[in-house]
């Protein structure tokens, strides 16, 4: 399993980059490896505005669609469309693949997400 | 729930990387190395599926042929020996019991193959309709593994692992005590997948041991270990039904869309009349084909509308590994059944266009 560092990540395997008031959002390698072979993402609408724990999108796998959870609070800015046509890519690159930015409206709500050492222990309670 | 049992190729499962879950009861794998992989090791080259938790039962004795007929839709008298039929039995009421797979060894020897996850239903039912027929029901699914090799390279593998020629096991027949790499095995030219291949039945003892010298005669032609997920894609593209999406005692055989395994014309079976009926006033509903046309995959459960009026709902659908298209099969109101109607399709909250298309969604390559 892979991870990259200055990411934070949260218990559902989401990893969170932040750019100021910004912040990128996509699945872990953990994520995507349990996931299997992706065949689509179904993605939120812009300006939705989303709660820490709301679905903010699907994604799924031949075998079964899986919910993603929202880690913070936050409005969204963009979605990003090339998984529309290429879902595969969240297999490829997990990291490089993110799915949504959001405006962050609640910064307090970092704080309950984890730092790279953390996430990979808790990845090794996982298995 | 008690806990899940194990097949006597678990171990084996394990050692080939099988990622094991709970199917109807069993430790089972969904997959090894990945689904699509697996789906496409079948339909071009070979898989190998662990089946051990399909039910079995032998029926014996004077009346066996009689029973049998009595408590499936299609017509058994008609079986030469060594012959395997598809079938189903029905409630009273024209629903489904189990699809199951008839194995005539001889006019008062059969052996029925019924689904994992009904098999104590099932059996229940057989004893409770055996009334004055002189039967004997013995249930040995729990002395019995079975081994799936499905795709066009199965003869060709399976043919290194035994003196028997394999051509002249033809499609939907059998063979008893044929013996793969030594060990005696039930052989039949059947599958769950639309390919040419074999379904074989063997002692726990020998379980392993076959499925490693099949692996062995295979892993250069293409063969890998294929799980249950690859197992469902496969049947589904195929338009083969699963116990519990596109049957169950809700649903007819002819609703279902099989009534070419109903034979009307016996003189009876369980659930004869209701069906009599049903033919006679014609269906109300019935299973289509149906592509998406707008994005999202169908999923076994959805709701299907016709302008926001629900008329049916999904019973497989999937994002086909062969065909690369959002499909599935859906029961609808008969209204909404003909080719090229335009339907929509539940995903949780967007309602997505689809049209229904032919059931035909894949050309079945049987040897026949």
């Amino acid at each position: 399993m892979e991870t990259k560092t200055g990411l934070l990540y949260s218990n559902d395997h989401e990893w969170v980059r932040v750019e100021g008031e910004k912040a990128y959002i996509g699945v872990t390698d953990y994520a995507q490896h349990a996931l299997g072979e992706i065949v689509y993402v179904e993605l939120p609408g812009i300006d939705d505005e989303l709660n820490a724990g709301d679905v903010f999108g699907v994604i799924e796998s031949v075998k079964a669609a899986s919910d993603s959870y929202l880690p913070i609070s936050g409005k969204v800015l963009e979605v990003n469309e090339a998984l529309s046509d290429s879902p595969q890519l969240i297999n490829e690159d997990p990291y490089g693949s993110w799915i949504l930015s959001i405006e962050i409206t609640d910064k307090d709500s970092l704080d309950s997400l984890m730092n790279e050492q953390e996430y990979i222990e808790f990845c090794s309670k996982e298995e | 729930m008690s806990d899940p049992k194990k097949t006597a190729l678990y171990n084996a499962h394990l050692k080939y990387g099988g990622k094991v879950v709970n199917y109807s009861g069993w430790e089972l794998p969904v997959q090894y190395e990945g689904l699509t992989a697996e789906h496409e090791a079948v339909r071009n080259f070979a898989g190998i599926f662990d089946v051990s938790h399909m039910g079995e039962v032998e029926i014996k004795g004077k009346q066996a042929t009689d029973f049998i007929n009595n408590l499936v839709t299609n017509d058994i008298s008609i079986m030469s020996d060594n012959q395997v039929m598809y079938a189903l039995m029905c409630y009273p009421t024209g629903g489904i019991v189990d699809d199951l797979l008839v194995y005539k060894y001889t006019d008062d020897d059969y052996m029925l193959v019924i689904n994992a996850g009904n098999v104590d239903k099932d059996f229940q039912w057989m004893k409770d309709n055996v009334g004055n027929y002189d039967v004997e029901l013995n249930h040995i699914s729990d002395i019995v593994s079975e081994i799936a090799l499905q795709g066009p390279k199965a003869e060709e593998i399976l043919q290194e692992l035994t003196d028997t020629k394999l051509s002249e096991i033809a499609f939907f027949h059998l063979k008893k005590d044929v013996k793969i790499a030594g060990r005696s095995c039930i052989v039949s030219r059947t599958g769950y997948t639309g390919e040419d291949g074999f379904e074989i039945y063997m002692k726990h003892e020998d379980a392993e041991y076959i499925w490693d010298k099949i692996f062995e005669a295979g892993k250069d032609k293409g063969l890998k270990p294929a799980g249950l997920g690859c197992r469902d894609t496969l049947r589904f593209e195929a338009t083969l039904p699963l116990y519990g999406n596109e049957l169950s005692p809700e649903i007819t055989p002819l609703e279902a869309g099989f009534g070419m395994f109903v034979k009307l014309n016996k003189t009876n079976f369980i659930g004869k009349e209701v069906l009599d009926k049903q033919k006679a006033e014609g269906l109300k509903r019935k299973i289509v084909g149906f592509e998406m046309v707008g994005p999202g995959i169908p999923r076994h459960g959805y709701d299907v509308l016709s302008n926001g009026k629900n008329i049916g709902f999904v019973t497989t659908g999937y994002n086909s590994p062969t065909l690369k298209k959002n499909i599935g099969l859906a029961m609808v109101n008969i209204e909404y059944s003909e080719l090229d109607t335009p339907i929509e399709i539940q995903i949780r909250k967007n309602t997505v266009g689809a049209k229904v298309i032919s059931r035909k969604f894949y050309n079945k390559n049987y040897k026949k």
